[in-house]
């Protein structure tokens, strides 16, 4: 998968293959490692202290993994590489993750 | 919108194509039987996975276009040139075949149909695929929220569900207004090109009435339509955002 391969739409689903998408494309490979939806989940920049949910991240995904950045200052926020049998996830650059719980 | 269920992991399951409708000539729904499917919520997606007879595959995300229905589970495609997974999936899959998908997922950019606060609805190009689950569902609700939808696309012809969205115009209580940035239809007398301040102004909702807006398509179009909402006035926080790339 190349970006050669789109054009300037990027209509070709939420493409996994380096087009700009957003956390919302982290919705699928997170479910398989936690039980709970995180996209809607506050996180906090590690690197500029801003705060929002997952879902607005800036996702990039050029194999083997998916990277988001902080909306604002770019930092990365997180990384994750799915192998056939296990994920790898490295949330250095989240400080604080927010999720609600019941009620 | 807290609280979701603790519901285990998810991962990948077959599900079966059913049938393929044509809505444009770009654009296709594809009709999936989903075995154990518990259900959606508008607004979610799917993941699907594509392997090749050599091993490489690849994946991609679908927002689900329809209201939950049992088992079945209804995917809108938008053929992109060049694009690998979307002229198969629009071109080649047939009734019959198999795909490998993951889901319903998404928590953030979902709707309810017990909420009542208004909602806008912000569509660029195939952006449409998810407001229309949100539209769908809201159709069947017991006392359905104020909704408008505007709907940016390049021509007349490019846009998926016309039919649809004119009779959800005249018997939901949708309002619809279309925005064509390339060429609009012979005789239309709305405002030429993209969406603007003045053409939210006029065709969504105030900051004061406190709606929902959903904004989808493109990431270009998303962040143009989300820095007008917000310099509106509307709350971020009131604004949900879904980039296609």
């Amino acid at each position: 998968m190349t970006g050669t391969e789109l054009d300037g739409a990027g209509l070709d689903g939420a493409g996994l293959d380096g087009t700009e998408l957003d956390g919302n494309a982290l919705a699928g490979p997170l479910r398989e490692v936690f039980a709970v939806e995180l996209t809607a989940a506050r996180g906090t920049c590690a690197g500029c202290g801003r705060s929002g949910p997952l879902a607005e991240a800036r996702v990039y995904a050029r194999a083997p993994g998916l990277v988001a950045r902080c909306p604002g200052c770019a930092a990365v926020l997180l990384r994750l590489v799915a192998g056939p049998d296990r994920t790898w996830l490295d949330l250095r650059g989240l400080a604080v993750i927010e999720v609600p719980t019941g009620q | 919108m807290a609280g979701t269920a603790v519901l285990g992991r998810l991962t990948w399951r077959v599900a079966d194509v059913v049938s393929a409708v044509a809505e444009t000539a770009s654009a296709r729904t594809l009709v999936l039987d989903v075995p154990g499917w518990a259900g959606h919520q508008p607004g979610q997606h799917v993941d699907l996975r594509l392997t090749a007879a050599d091993g490489y595959s690849t994946q991609r995300s679908f927002s689900i276009a329809n209201a939950a229905a049992g088992s079945r589970v209804e995917l809108t495609v938008q053929r992109v040139a060049g694009g690998e997974v979307s002229t198969y999936l629009v071109d080649e899959v047939r009734a019959g075949d198999q795909i490998e998908l993951r889901g319903p997922v998404g928590g953030y950019f979902v709707w309810r149909p017990e909420w009542t606060d208004p909602v806008l609805l912000l569509a660029g190009g195939s952006g449409i695929v998810p407001l229309m689950a949100i539209a769908r569902a809201r159709a069947a609700a017991p006392a359905p929220a104020p909704a408008r939808l505007v709907y940016s696309v390049r021509r007349a012809e490019d846009v998926i569900y016309a039919a649809e969205l004119r009779r959800r115009a005249a018997e939901d209580g949708l309002a619809v207004t279309y925005a064509y940035t390339r060429a609009a239809p012979p005789g239309w007398t709305g405002r030429p090109g993209r969406v603007d301040a003045a053409l939210l102004a006029e065709a969504g909702w105030p900051p004061a009435a406190g709606p929902l807006c959903y904004v989808c398509g493109p990431t270009a179009f998303v962040e143009a339509m989300a820095d007008l909402l917000v310099a509106a006035g509307h709350a971020p926080t009131r604004v949900r955002t879904e980039r296609f790339g």
